[in-house]
């Protein structure tokens, strides 16, 4: 898959899942969602391939989710039944604290 | 990485729900709406081969849609201060053109006239009979376009315009505001310009938490308690003369309470809130939870806060140093970091004053044509003077470039002009340095009395004198009716300061 850039987006090969990457090491990667590789938005996803039993938790619009050294974050822009993972490891949902509301 | 990218998760997620509300014209539009008519705007933005969408309006739903819409076409969307006279828009203008800009229909005909500057009624920009051509494709995902273009409202020279890119705003967006955090039932009212840093903060993160915006385009007190009560608005956020405002106009109606259980969370920033005017707040909104944003153009908006339950805290507080929390703009926000540094740039302590500086994510500190000044380090000189305590609470201090230097010393303006406050004639005060050929400047004062009392000025320098230092009492003291101030509640305090220059 192409190298994983700040601000670029990625879509599941494997269900209506989507990212944006918002920071990235610039090291080549392979993120899958469900287990199989991310194809880049506009591009077209092989067809036939399925979410793996193990990385079908799914993710959530809106939230954030992060290597565990923190190396690669992406925010989900939309929610899907595959897992986020890379090179095999699963990715790890990242909080937002919640902050008083100022504007 | 866009901001339309917030507007689209907010439609895909929430699409029938209300976005915006043009409180005067009672216009709504639907995230849905919003999302669809980004689209269609964009489209008119690119077809006059514009490189940037200038607004210049109150607000009203042309705002978040000239915002939303400019970022799609993929070019900065610049909102201009309509208070300015027409030569200083003018002036702007130029600087931004090929310009498409949006504005009231009587300001159409004069700076249409303007070369390259495609002008457009606000109702023409809103009619989706005029704007029925949808942009082609997707907006551009590269983090270091710029998104928005902000004129600084610097009181000497020509206008800076702060460069705000799309990496800048959405990871403040994201750091700070939960997705679609807000209930359904949320509704915030919006009074601050739509040329400051704050009215673009407001959409962004009213958007994202998918919350349901009131717009008040011109402030008033009786107005924003009317459509407080009106909208049953859960959050708003005003800068400190539109509380006193609103504390005054409550006040004169002999009201002890507001009667706004709905409002949730009351923000301010802006300036300094004076310690008369949000205890009487407290008091009158019991059931709201306070909170004080502290951010600059250059930071895209907030990078301090200080919380509901450290204004608590601090108004039950029994000893000095709690109390003082309360004028604190509160802890650096995740993401964040800030350092007090001399003018040697060396690292202070706990409490020592010296320049504030910012350093993370959602700082730019860039200017068109100037280049940043954002060091190799990442950090961002503020100007603005101050100190932090041992627990990370910073205190503002006016502008570094305010500082009295004294006989080689070097004072501050807050500091005096907080213990002149706490005289119980003394309703405003300005403090500031003026040339004295004994000590290169001396400390002047500006006060204003409240009604009714009369001011002593040698009980005021004796009250300096015995709460700071001989160093600090004003040596020249006047009195004025009322200090004057900015829009978003800061003091002039340099015009203060040549008027009394003038007059010695």
């Amino acid at each position: 898959m192409p190298t994983l850039k700040t601000g670029g987006r990625f879509k599941s090969a494997v269900c209506a899942g989507e990212i944006m990457v918002v920071a990235a090491s610039g090291d080549d990667v392979e993120l899958t969602c469900g287990g199989v590789a991310m194809v880049e938005a506009g591009a077209d996803a092989p067809a036939g391939a399925e979410v793996h039993p193990d990385h079908a938790v799914g993710i959530a619009m809106g939230k954030r989710y992060i290597t565990a050294d923190e190396t690669l974050e992406v925010l989900c822009v939309k929610a899907g039944d595959g897992s986020l993972a890379v090179n095999g490891d699963l990715l790890l949902q990242k909080d937002t604290k919640q902050l008083p509301k100022t504007d | 990485m866009n901001v339309m990218m917030l507007l689209e998760m907010a439609s895909g997620a929430f699409p029938d729900r209300p976005a915006f509300t043009d409180g005067e014209r009672g216009l709504t539009y639907t995230y849905g709406e919003l999302f669809e008519a980004a689209r269609l705007r964009a489209g008119s933005i690119q077809a006059q081969g514009a490189s940037r969408m200038a607004k210049l309006d109150v607000s009203n739903l042309g705002t978040p849609l000239g915002l939303f819409a400019s970022a799609w076409a993929g070019v900065p969307y610049v909102p201009l201060n309509y208070r300015l006279t027409n030569e200083e828009i003018a002036a702007l203008l130029k600087r931004v053109t090929p310009a498409y800009l949006v504005t009231s229909s009587d300001r159409v005909a004069a700076f249409g006239a303007l070369d390259d500057v495609h002008a457009v009624a606000t109702d023409a920009f809103l009619d989706a009979q005029q704007n029925q051509t949808p942009i082609e494709g997707e907006w551009g995902m590269d983090p270091d376009e710029v998104a928005v273009l902000l004129f600084t409202s610097g009181t000497t020279g020509e206008p800076k315009a702060a460069v705000l890119r799309h990496k800048h705003l959405v990871s403040y967006i994201l750091t700070s505001v939960e997705f679609a955090s807000a209930p359904e039932a949320d509704a915030s009212l919006v009074c601050v310009p739509p040329y400051h840093i704050a009215g673009i903060a407001a959409i962004m993160s009213s958007v994202y938490s998918g919350r349901h915006v009131i717009q008040l385009p011109n402030f008033s007190a009786e107005r924003w308690i009317e459509l407080a009560q009106q909208h049953n608005v859960t959050t708003a956020f005003v800068v400190p003369t539109m509380l006193a405002r609103i504390v005054e106009t409550l006040e004169a109606r002999g009201a002890t309470d507001a009667g706004m259980p709905h409002l949730n969370s009351l923000a301010y920033g802006g300036g300094k809130m004076p310690l008369s005017v949000i205890e009487k707040a407290m008091t009158l909104f019991p059931d709201t939870d306070f909170s004080n944003a502290y951010g600059l153009t250059e930071t895209s908006s907030t990078i301090c806060v200080l919380g509901p339950d450290a204004h608590r805290e601090a108004v039950a507080s029994t000893t000095d140093a709690g109390r003082r929390r309360l004028v604190s703009v509160g802890q650096a926000l995740p993401g964040v970091e800030i350092e007090i540094r001399d003018d040697e740039g060396n690292l202070l302590g706990a409490g020592e004053r010296g320049e504030i500086y910012v350093r993370g994510e959602q700082v730019s500190g860039e200017y068109e044509g100037k280049g940043s000044v954002v060091d190799a380090q990442g950090w961002f000189p503020t100007r603005d003077a101050g100190s932090m305590d041992e627990e990370g609470y910073l205190f503002l201090e006016g502008r570094a470039d305010d500082v009295i230097v004294r006989g080689g010393e070097n004072l501050s303006p807050g500091e005096i002009e907080d213990v002149l406050l706490t005289h119980p004639a003394v309703a405003d005060a300005a403090v500031f340095g003026v040339p004295d050929e004994q000590w290169g400047e001396a400390v002047a004062a500006a006060v204003v009395a409240k009604p009714g009392a009369s001011i002593d000025r040698q009980a005021l320098k004796d009250l300096v004198h015995d709460q700071l230092r001989s160093s600090r009492v004003p040596a020249h003291m006047e009195v004025w009716d009322e200090l004057p101030y900015n829009e978003t509640g800061k003091l002039l305090r340099r015009v203060v300061k040549a008027s009394v220059i003038e007059g010695l």
